[in-house]
């Protein structure tokens, strides 16, 4: 059977990077939703389905008056919370002339959105990602991927590292990557996944040699962090071989770095993959920027790719396929299992 | 199903040690299969390649 296309719903997802969304007006769609966003003039943001009530013309296309949208093709006029407020040509407005408003919320940089028609989870629910924030202390490179494959794909593929060395060799791909056990936890109460896998004397890819200046192997620490559906977060801790976090204090002999992704699907079979790379090292450093920049973009590209080929094998294969798991897929597993019990309860 | 549920990759090995969030543990060497153990609680728990399993 192949990986699922149901997408949950009544959950948060981001739906833009927080300096994507100013005055002009955006469209994006986000779970086969057409979404426009707005900033309005107290500088926070707006969503609005983006289609125009009266002949569906998108409202990303027209225009604003202050904080109300005015319809480019018939002139129909929205405020900010999707409320009719004018028609062309006559003073009575339709009682069902408005458009649907999503509760949004911006944190850490990120703008979330609710998806659903249920009552939105209350905002301290949406998880937090404090090191994408300005004052956060890390410096951070991001970008968003089109990808054409299904959620489910990117998380199987985000869940499992041990990828990393045959997809990413001579990025971030080293043996021990494969080679080294994992643990997989899942607090049941919380719904997140936690997988680590601590390689205490391992070779150092290349993309940490060049930025962090270790010579020699490394201790590697990966700790993910996976909240159901949408954040996804990989804490990297890069140090000489043998050094380990002290027992108390910062831990200041090592290099961090957070990798983060919002996983957020566009339609059925494609994904907006979001992603962000943080370290708390080389600030102000223009060249480390441009190559954690490249280095990243290049890794998520091979992801990309290898994404796309597999969804259109899912097409053209259709559901006769029987995949096999093994040990390296106990993350994924898991992963699989929250998604299909938040669809559940959708 | 309150609590945590965790699957330890034993290193050196191909087996994987499934511990249920009341304790109870249980060796296994399919992941789907393991995943299906500790979501099956407290069913199964008492049989072969399980032990201490409680409430």
């Amino acid at each position: 059977m192949a990986p699922t296309t149901q997408i949950p719903r009544n959950q948060w997802y981001v739906a833009a990077y927080g300096d994507e969304i100013g005055a002009s007006l955006f469209a994006r769609t986000i779970c086969g939703e057409p979404v426009m966003f707005f900033r309005d003039a107290g500088g926070t943001v707006s969503a609005l389905a983006d289609r125009c009530v009266h002949r569906r013309f998108p409202l990303s296309k027209s225009n604003r008056d202050g904080d109300k949208i005015v319809c480019g093709y018939h002139g129909f006029t929205y405020d900010k919370t999707g409320a009719c407020v004018a028609v062309p040509g006559q003073t009575r407005i339709p009682r069902t002339a408005r458009v649907k408003p999503y509760p949004v919320h911006e944190q850490d940089s990120l703008v979330w959105i609710w998806i659903g028609d249920a009552e939105p989870s209350p905002v301290s629910s949406i998880p937090r990602a404090p090191w994408l924030a300005a004052d956060g202390g890390y410096t951070t490179l991001r970008a968003l991927a089109p990808l054409k494959a299904r959620h489910s794909l990117l998380l199987d593929n985000l869940m499992d590292l041990s990828h990393e060395t045959y997809l990413h060799g001579g990025y971030i791909g080293t043996p021990e990557v494969a080679e080294t056990p994992i643990t997989t936890e899942v607090d049941e109460e919380a719904g997140i996944i936690r997988v680590s896998r601590h390689m205490d004397d391992a070779e150092c890819p290349p993309f940490y040699a060049k930025s962090t200046g270790i010579d020699g192997r490394i201790t590697r620490w990966q700790d993910i962090e996976y909240f159901p559906p949408c954040l996804y977060t990989l804490h990297s801790r890069i140090a000489p071989a043998g050094v380990l976090p002290p027992a108390s204090g910062p831990d200041s002999d090592a290099f961090h770095v957070e990798i983060t992704y919002a996983l957020t699907p566009e339609t059925e079979t494609s994904t907006h993959d979001f992603w962000m790379v943080s370290r708390d090292f080389g600030h102000g450093d223009a060249g480390m920027d441009s190559f954690f920049s490249q280095m990243q973009a290049e890794v998520v590209q091979q992801d990309v790719d290898a994404l796309n080929l597999l969804e259109e094998l899912i097409a053209a294969d259709g559901e006769a396929y029987q995949e096999l798991s093994i040990n390296i897929d106990t993350g994924a597993l898991a992963a699989r299992r929250l998604i299909k019990k938040l669809n559940e309860a959708a | 199903m309150p609590g945590t549920l965790a699957i330890t990759w034993e290193p050196g090995s191909d087996t994987l040690l499934g511990t249920c969030h009341c304790g109870a543990r249980h060796t296994s060497q399919d992941p789907v299969e393991a995943w299906a153990w500790l979501l099956a609680h407290p069913d199964g728990h008492g049989l072969s390649g399980s032990e201490g399993a409680s409430e």
